[in-house]
């Protein structure tokens, strides 16, 4: 067993590594990841001190990506935003995907009644225009960043039980787990041991495009006024005032979606990397 | 033929009782009454005025009784009235929006399928050259620009610094007497931003998938044999492949119907365009119960038609369905 994970990592890792595109997009995310670690320590200023004497200045060496209507630095802002995507991105996807892997384990293993049930749940899920289904939940309650992960974990899940599902269903038929259940492997023992790990290389493409997605509904969110609230600095949010300012400053609206497309670029790129690493049916 | 459709017509009807249930249960499960949102406005309003409005309303009935009610009133397709000041019927705000949305997504719509098709062939033709790369990063940009700020860029350039094309609403201030042609190029003018940016998007998922289904279908036996026997590759392709990597498309149209309306909440409260995505930011932001309920079930119910639509005509073009079902 130990051998053959080896094996399959070592095929994984030797295909992606060859994969450009893929790599260009785990370096940015990892970078990401650093720069909202260390966000105190490289952020040049911090993201909330306003300053009446520079306010909405161009980019310049003092603000290189200029100052906002208030004079607080852009980039700060922005570097300090990065830390509520990668947040919201996870944990929602952590979310979706333990809500979907469930439902899709169960779902495939028990077939019959419990699969038509879960399914007609799934079909009814995604009959909802997800970001209509958010929004709704997000006024009612209230927006804070908590609310929004949760909402966009609990909307996202669908696409998981599905691929789950199918992936359990042709595990169930393979003859290891016919030979669990002869040992006498309980259910829960035979779905969690036997059939999720081979069945979790699909989410991984999934919850790497669905990081990508999270940020995009959360920046959708913020720029709307209804998700990560000011003065907590997001991208989207800080997209809003590069609305209101648009035709005096122009690097208020610019910078900060540039942020959101290249983080969502590298979270894409990675997932569709991923995805071919996995296919067998892609020639090395 | 006639068996598939009958099974699939009375399907719709617990599916459509569960975008009932979820769509109630999500409203009334959250903390937080209207009438509250109305208190607070007028500290003034003491308990009774609390409890009569709460009555008005119907709120003070036990839940299953509210949801029965409210169910028992859709099947009639009396969706209650807003709790707007203007006290409305929801079904005739839903009436003045819907086509509006409708008109423009359908518009985004085939300038999509329009431009996504020969993009996705010109790609699978072109497998792993310089073009079929170019479209490749056009598409994972696409997949990634959020459209909020694509509707912003657009506004800077061909509104602001440009001055070419007007940034919000769907008519300039009196068009009303404007003539005909005069009228309708106003309109086309001010539509031109709000289509780009709800058709950018989905464009790049769409020649996406039309490459890969249409290279699936090149590396098919059949192509091969009509290579073989010598038909120019025109012929193959246009003739041979494009009408079975056709196909799939049908499906996606169905499953791009909630995202159509779920996406015209961002362009519409951008380029303030009064249809359904900004009734529903309206509502959602006042807790307009009945507004945000009656768009809920009909967005869902829109889909859930779109999708037995996609799935009949799937049936109908493709004979390998109709005889399984």
């Amino acid at each position: 067993m130990a051998f053959k994970h080896t094996y399959f990592y070592a095929v994984f890792w030797q295909r992606i590594k060859r994969n450009r595109l893929a790599m260009s997009g785990a370096i940015v995310v990892a970078a990401l990841f650093l720069i909202s670690l260390l966000a105190p320590v490289v952020a040049p200023y911090d993201p909330n001190s306003i300053n009446a004497w520079s306010v909405l200045a161009p980019p310049s060496w003092q603000h290189w990506l200029g100052t906002d209507e208030l004079g607080r630095d852009v980039l700060s802002r922005i570097i300090f935003g990065a830390r509520i995507s990668l947040k919201v991105g996870f944990v929602a996807v952590g979310i979706a995907v333990s809500i979907g892997t469930v439902v899709g384990l169960v779902s495939g293993y028990y077939s019959g009644l419990v699969d038509a049930t879960l399914m007609r749940f799934v079909d009814i899920m995604l009959c909802f225009p997800a970001f209509f289904l958010i929004l709704a939940v997000i006024t009612i309650r209230e927006p804070s960043i908590w609310n929004i992960m949760i909402v966009i974990g609990l909307t996202g899940w669908m696409g998981v039980a599905r691929l789950v599902r199918a992936e359990t269903l042709s595990i169930r038929e393979m003859d290891y787990i016919l030979a669990a259940r002869c040992i006498g492997c309980s259910d829960a023992r035979i779905i969690f041991r036997h059939i999720l790990p081979n069945a979790m290389s699909p989410v991984l493409v999934s919850a790497s495009l669905g990081v990508a997605g999270a940020i995009l509904t959360e920046s959708a969110l913020s720029f709307l006024g209804i998700g990560v609230l000011p003065p907590t600095p997001s991208w989207g949010n800080i997209l809003t005032s590069g609305k209101d300012y648009i035709e005096f400053a122009w690097w208020l609206s610019l910078f900060p979606g540039l942020s959101i497309l290249i983080t969502v670029l590298a979270y894409n790129l990675l997932g569709e990397g991923i995805r071919d690493a996995l296919d067998p049916r892609v020639k090395r | 033929m006639t068996m598939y459709l009958v099974k699939r017509i009375l399907m719709l009807i617990p599916l459509m009782l569960g975008i009932t249930l979820i769509t109630f249960s999500v409203i009334h499960l959250a903390p937080g009454e209207p009438v509250e949102m109305q208190m607070a406005m007028n500290p003034k309003v003491g308990k009774d005025a609390r409890e009569r409005l709460r009555k008005f309303y119907g709120l003070d009935k036990p839940l299953h009784e509210q949801y029965l009610g409210w169910v028992g009133k859709l099947a009639r397709l009396d969706l209650g009235r807003s709790f707007s000041p203007d006290n409305r019927p929801v079904v005739d705000k839903i009436k003045e929006r819907l086509p509006v949305t409708l008109s423009l997504n359908i518009i985004a719509l085939l300038l999509e399928f329009g431009l996504a098709i020969p993009i996705g062939i010109l790609a699978a033709t072109h497998r792993d050259t310089l073009l079929d790369k170019g479209i490749t990063v056009f598409v994972f940009i696409g997949f990634a620009v959020p459209t909020f700020w694509l509707a912003l860029l657009l506004m800077y350039f061909f509104g602001v610094k440009l001055n070419w094309l007007p940034i919000s609403g769907l008519h300039t201030l009196g068009s009303d007497g404007y003539g005909t042609v005069r009228y309708l190029w106003d309109l086309a003018k001010h539509l031109i931003m709000p289509v780009m940016v709800a058709s950018f998007g989905s464009l790049a998922g769409l020649s996406r998938y039309m490459r890969s289904t249409m290279l699936n279908v090149i590396g098919q036996d059949y192509i091969t044999t009509a290579r073989a026997k010598g038909l120019s590759e025109r012929t193959v392709i246009y003739k041979h492949a494009l009408r079975n990597a056709l196909l799939p498309l049908i499906t996606l149209l169905g499953f791009s119907i909630p995202g159509l309306i779920g996406g015209s909440v961002i362009f519409e409260t951008i380029f303030s365009i009064p249809g359904m995505g900004q009734l529903f930011y309206q509502g959602a932001m006042s807790r307009d119960y009945p507004v945000v309920m009656g768009i809920l079930v009909i967005g869902a119910g829109l889909t859930l038609i779109g999708n037995l639509i996609a799935d009949v005509s799937y049936a109908l073009a493709d004979p390998r369905i109709r005889q399984g079902g």
